[in-house]
C-alpha cells in the first residue's frame, strides 16, 4: 500500500543515501586496520587488542588506569611504567609475558608497525600509533595538554585518523589554571586552620599530581595519604617525582587533635567511610574536572570542588584536532555526540566508536 | 565581581553555619566599599539589579555558539544560567586577569543605569569580560534565581562577628540603610560615628525567652510575674511613623509585602511586638486558625485578593517598645503593658487584639495550665517578670517560655542519608514511617525526616545499624531493613502536626527530633497512621 506517509518518507531518505565517494584511503580502509570488538578496539592485521576490557591474548596498554590496564591477558606491551604500576596494583604476575616499549621506539607486531608516543595523562602515559600500507591510526587513549610535572607531556603525533577520548568533550568543560585551584585550598586553610582537609583525588596519577602540585605551591608541611596510595606515590618517587614529607594517615592510636589543620590525601569513596572520622571537623575537597558543575560537587557532599584535570577540556580536544587535522576523527568513551558534532561544523569527518567498559576513574 | 563569585561558590557548598559565618566575614574584610556593601545586599536579599530576561541570555548564547552543542551543554548542566557561564569562552583558553574583571560595584552601576535598548549589548559585554565563576554570579543575580542558603540575619551576625559589634544594633539601623552600605561598614570599622537613621519605623531587634529549665522556677516568687499563652504563629514587629508603615519577622526580615491587611488597619502610632496569625480575633469572638493556614500567607512577595480573603491575617499584641515616639522600652512589663491595652482597643477589632493574661496563683496552678491550654493553637505559655524593661537579646531571668509537652510516637527507621561536614561519615538523616493498611496487609508509609535529638554515641548505634542492614541505595540514601518482625523503632518527638497534601501519608510534623532509641521495641509495636491523623483531628477541633 502506498500511503502518504510512507511516500514522504521515501522522498526525504534520498539526500541522505549514502554517496560513492573516491575513497581518500588508497591501500586500505582504517576499518581493516583497527575497529571496535566486544573485547576492545582490535587489529586484526597484527592480531592484538589496544586497552581489551577482557582478558585477551595481546595486549597493548595505553595507561594503568584500570579501566583501560586490566589483569590476565597474556602478552603485553606497554611503556615501563605501566608495566611498572599494573604489576603494583595486581601483583607481579599480572599477565603471561611483558615487554616494555619506549617513546618512540618502532615495533613491528605481524607486520603492524606499532609505536608509543607521550600522551601527558598520567605517568607513563602513551597513545598508540598503529601503521600498515601507508595507512596510521592513533589511539590516544586518555590525554591532556595542560601542563603536569608528573607526566610526560603530550606529543602531537601525524596520522590519517585519530581516535580522541570525550570525556570532558562538552564546550561547558574548560579546566582553569591548576595552580589556581590549589591556591583554593591553601586559601581555605588559612581560612579554617582548626578543619582537617580531606582532599580526594584518584589514587593512580591525580593524588601524585595534587601531591606535587602543593608542593610546587610552596606547601612544605607534611601530608597525610590513605594507605591506598602509598606504593602508587613510593614509585611515583622511585621516578624521580618528589612528592615530599608524606605520612600515613592510617596509624592506630591517632586522634582527631593530630589532624587539625592538616591536608589528607585519599581515594574519594573512602571520606564517605568511617575511615573519615579520625579526622578533625574534616572539609571534603574533591579534585576533578567533574568538579566545573556545580551540581556534581552538591551531590557529592564536596565543600571545596578542585576543578583539576586528567583529561582534555573543551578547548583542548577541538584544539587538538584542528592541530593534527586528520583525515577522520573517531570518539570514544566520553560525550561523544558533541565531539562529532563540532568535527561536522569544522568540516571533519568524525564518527563515535561505541567502545564500552571505560569509565573515568583516571578523573 | 572575583571576590563576590569565590564567595558565593563556597557559601552554596559550605553547610555549617559557622563556615558560612568565617567566610562572610573574610569577605566583608578583604573587600573594598562599594563593593562589599552590594555583595551584602546580594545576600541579605535587598539588591535592587535590573533584571535579564532568561529568553535574551538564550539569544545571546546563540549568536555565537550551535545550538545542538548548547543543548547538548543545558541538557547535561541542568541550570540555564551555569551552562551559559560555562559555555560562553567556547574555545577561548586564556584567563581573564581578576583584575581585567569589572567590579561588583561597577557591574550594578552599570546595569542600573542601562536604558531599554541598551540592556542586550551590556549584558554580551560584561559576559566577555568576566571568568565562568562570576559569570554564574552575575547570571545569577541578573535573573534573579540567586539561592544560597544564608538569611539576612546570618549575615547581619556575620558583619557583627567581623566588626566586634553587637547583632542587635546593626539590625537597628539595618532598615534605615540601603545599598551599598558604606556609612555602616564605616561605623563597623570604627572609623566612623554610628549612622544616624533619617527613615522612621526602623526595626528593632527584639526580647527573646528562655525555656524553663529544671528548677528555674523554684526560687521565683509567682506574684512577681505574670503569664501569656504562647501563640503558635509567627513573631512579628509593627512599625508604623506617619505614612511609612512596616512588618517585621522576628529577625528583622521586612514582610510588609505579603501582609497589605494587616498594614492598612493599623491605626497607632509607634512599635507594637505581637504574634502574626490568620483567623479572626478575640474581639471578633471567631476562631485563631492553625500555623499551616498562617503558612498559606509566609514568604510571599505579593498576595492575591483571594488569599487575602480565604486567609485574613491579623495580629496578637504582646508589648508595646514605642508609642508615638516616645520609647517606652525603659517602662516596666506592667507599665508597657497597660499602654498597649489603650492602643490596641483603639484599633480596628477585625485586625487587632491584645494577648490575654493567664491569672494563676502557684507554679503549680500554671503547669497544670500549661499541659492542657484551651485553643490548639498555643504551644504553652510565657512568663514576664512584671517590672522587667524591654530588653533586646535573650536575657536569662526576665521572660520564660514554657511549651506544652512535645508530642511522641513510635516510628520504624526506613531510610538514612548521610549528613555533612563532621557528620559526612554517618548516616546521620532519618526518615520513619509507621504502619497503615495495604492492599496485601501492614504497610510502613513515611511521616517524616529528623536529623538531630540523638547523642554522639546514639548515632553510633544508628549508623550502625544503616551500615549492617541496608536493601537498596538510591545516591546518597540508603533503604534499611524494616520488617515487623525486625528493624529499629524511633521514638520521634515533635512540636506540632498538620494535615500535608505534599506527603504521601497526609501529615506533616513541626520540628521533629529522635528522642529516643527504643531497641527494646520491634517494629511491630510501632504507632499506626491512624493515631497521628487523630491528633491532627484532636488538634483542629
Amino acid at each position: 500500500m502506498n500511503t502518504v506517509a510512507t511516500r514522504t518518507a521515501r522522498r526525504r531518505r534520498l539526500p541522505l543515501a549514502p554517496r560513492t565517494k573516491p575513497s581518500i584511503f588508497p591501500r586500505m580502509k582504517p576499518d581493516q586496520l583497527l575497529h571496535p570488538a566486544p573485547a576492545g578496539l582490535y587489529c586484526p592485521a597484527g592480531d592484538f587488542y589496544i586497552d581489551p576490557v577482557r582478558p585477551v591474548a595481546r595486549a597493548l596498554i595505553t595507561h594503568g588506569h584500570s579501566d583501560h590496564a586490566r589483569a590476565g591477558h597474556g602478552a603485553v606491551l606497554a611503556t615501563r611504567e605501566t608495566l611498572d604500576i599494573m604489576a603494583i596494583r595486581y601483583g607481579a604476575d599480572f599477565c603471561g609475558a611483558m615487554q616494555a616499549a619506549a617513546f618512540g621506539e618502532r615495533i613491528d607486531l605481524s607486520g603492524v608497525t606499532v609505536s608509543f608516543h607521550p600522551a601527558g595523562h598520567v605517568l607513563g602515559s602513551a597513545q598508540i600509533a598503529v601503521e600498515k600500507a601507508g595507512l596510521t591510526i592513533v589511539a590516544s587513549g586518555d590525554y591532556k595538554r595542560g601542563a603536569d610535572p608528573t607526566a610526560t607531556p603530550y606529543e602531537p603525533v601525524p596520522c590519517d585518523i585519530f581516535i580522541t577520548e570525550a570525556t570532558f568533550g562538552l564546550p561547558v568543560f574548560h579546566h582553569p589554571e591548576p595552580k589556581g585551584e590549589m591556591g583554593k585550598l591553601l586559601t581555605s586553610l588559612r581560612q579554617f586552620p582548626e578543619r582537617s582537609h580531606l582532599l580526594g583525588a584518584y589514587s593512580l596519577g591525580k593524588a601524585q599530581r595534587v601531591i606535587r602540585l602543593l608542593r610546587d605551591c610552596g606547601y612544605d608541611a607534611p601530608i597525610y595519604i590513605h594507605g591506598s596510595l602509598a606504593r602508587l606515590c613510593d614509585y611515583y618517587v622511585s621516578r624521580g617525582i618528589a612528592l615530599g614529607d608524606l605520612r600515613p594517615a592510617t596509624t592506630e592510636r591517632s586522634s582527631p587533635a593530630d589532624f587539625r589543620g592538616a591536608v589528607v590525601v585519599g581515594p574519594p569513596s573512602a571520606f564517605a567511610d568511617r575511615w573519615a572520622r579520625r579526622f578533625n571537623e574534616p572539609l571534603v575537597a574533591f579534585a576533578s574536572g567533574w568538579m566545573m558543575v556545580r551540581q556534581r560537587a552538591k551531590q557529592g557532599g564536596v565543600e571545596l570542588p578542585l576543578v583539576i584535570s586528567d583529561h582534555c577540556d573543551w578547548p583542548e580536544l577541538t584544539g587538538t584536532i584542528r592541530e593534527l587535522a586528520p583525515r577522520e576523527v573517531w570518539v570514544t568513551h566520553g560525550r561523544e555526540e558533541a565531539l562529532v558534532r563540532w568535527c561536522e561544523l569544522a568540516g571533519i569527518p568524525a564518527r563515535p566508536l561505541h567502545l564500552v567498559g571505560y569509565e573515568d576513574e583516571g578523573d | 565581581m572575583r571576590a563576590f563569585a569565590t564567595l558565593l561558590d563556597r557559601l552554596v557548598l559550605t553547610p555549617s553555619r559557622n563556615g558560612k559565618l568565617t567566610l562572610l566575614a573574610d569577605y566583608f574584610r578583604d573587600t573594598p566599599d562599594p563593593d562589599r556593601g552590594y555583595g551584602l545586599a546580594a545576600i541579605a536579599g535587598t539588591l535592587d539589579l535590573k533584571s535579564v530576561k532568561p529568553a535574551l541570555l538564550r539569544e545571546l548564547v546563540l549568536e555565537r555558539m550551535d545550538e545542538v552543542l548548547f543543548r547538548y551543554s543545558y541538557d547535561y548542566v541542568g541550570d540555564l544560567a551555569e551552562t551559559i557561564a560555562l559555555v560562553w569562552d567556547e574555545e577561548r583558553k586564556e584567563r581573564v586577569p581578576d583584575e581585567a574583571q569589572p567590579r561588583l560595584g561597577a557591574v550594578v552601576s552599570r546595569m542600573n543605569a542601562l536604558g531599554r535598548t541598551e540592556v542586550r549589548g551590556a549584558v554580551r559585554d560584561l559576559l566577555d569580560r568576566l571568568d565562568p565563576s562570576a559569570r554564574f554570579a552575575f547570571l545569577k543575580l541578573a535573573t534573579g534565581g540567586l539561592r544560597i542558603g544564608v538569611s539576612a540575619r546570618l549575615a547581619k551576625q556575620a558583619l557583627a562577628d567581623f566588626s566586634g559589634r553587637d547583632v542587635t544594633e546593626i539590625e537597628t539601623l539595618w532598615h534605615g540603610l540601603s545599598p551599598p552600605y558604606e556609612p555602616l561598614f564605616a561605623w563597623l570599622e570604627g572609623r566612623a560615628d554610628r549612622p544616624v537613621l533619617a527613615t522612621p519605623a526602623i526595626f528593632h531587634s527584639v526580647m527573646l525567652a528562655n525555656p524553663v529549665g529544671e528548677g528555674d522556677l523554684d526560687a521565683l516568687d509567682p506574684a512577681d510575674f505574670a503569664a501569656e499563652w504562647k501563640w503558635d504563629g509567627i513573631r512579628v514587629q509593627l512599625s508604623a511613623a506617619g505614612s511609612t508603615r512596616r512588618l517585621y519577622s522576628r529577625s528583622g526580615d521586612d514582610i510588609s509585602a505579603a501582609f497589605p491587611d494587616v498594614l492598612e488597619a493599623i491605626s497607632f502610632e509607634g512599635v507594637v511586638d505581637g504574634e502574626l496569625l490568620v483567623g479572626g480575633t478575640a474581639r471578633m469572638n471567631s476562631p485563631t486558625r492553625t500555623f499551616s493556614d498562617l503558612q498559606q500567607r509566609l514568604n510571599r512577595k505579593t498576595v492575591t485578593p483571594r488569599m487575602l480573603e480565604d486567609y485574613p491575617a491579623f495580629v496578637r499584641a504582646y508589648d508595646v517598645l514605642f508609642e508615638g515616639e516616645a520609647d517606652v522600652r525603659p517602662q516596666s512589663f506592667s507599665d508597657r503593658r497597660a499602654r498597649l491595652g489603650e492602643m490596641i482597643e483603639k484599633a480596628p477589632h477585625d485586625r487587632f487584639d491584645l494577648s490575654p493574661l493567664v491569672p494563676f496563683g502557684s507554679w503549680a496552678e500554671l503547669e497544670t495550665i500549661r499541659r492542657d491550654p484551651p485553643d490548639p493553637v498555643i504551644e504553652g505559655v510565657m512568663i514576664k517578670r512584671l517590672d522587667s524593661p524591654y530588653q533586646a537579646g535573650r536575657m536569662k531571668g526576665p521572660w520564660f517560655k514554657w511549651k506544652r509537652d512535645p508530642f511522641n510516637i513510635d516510628a520504624v527507621m526506613m531510610y538514612a542519608q548521610r549528613g555533612h561536614g563532621k557528620r559526612s561519615s554517618y548516616y546521620s538523616d532519618f526518615t520513619f514511617g509507621v504502619w497503615t493498611d495495604g492492599p496485601d496487609g501492614p504497610l510502613l508509609v513515611p511521616v517524616g525526616k529528623a536529623y538531630f535529638g540523638f547523642t554522639d554515641a546514639e548515632l553510633e548505634v544508628l549508623d550502625r545499624y544503616v551500615r549492617n542492614n541496608t536493601t537498596d541505595r538510591f545516591g546518597p540514601v540508603r533503604a534499611v531493613r524494616a520488617e515487623p518482625g525486625y528493624g529499629f523503632v524511633l521514638e520521634v518527638a515533635f512540636e506540632g502536626i498538620n494535615r500535608s497534601t505534599r506527603h504521601k501519608s497526609g501529615v506533616a510534623m513541626r520540628f521533629p527530633r529522635i528522642a529516643r532509641l527504643r531497641q527494646d521495641k520491634l517494629p511491630a509495636d510501632a504507632d499506626r497512621l491512624e493515631t497521628l491523623m487523630a491528633m491532627v483531628e484532636a488538634k483542629e477541633g
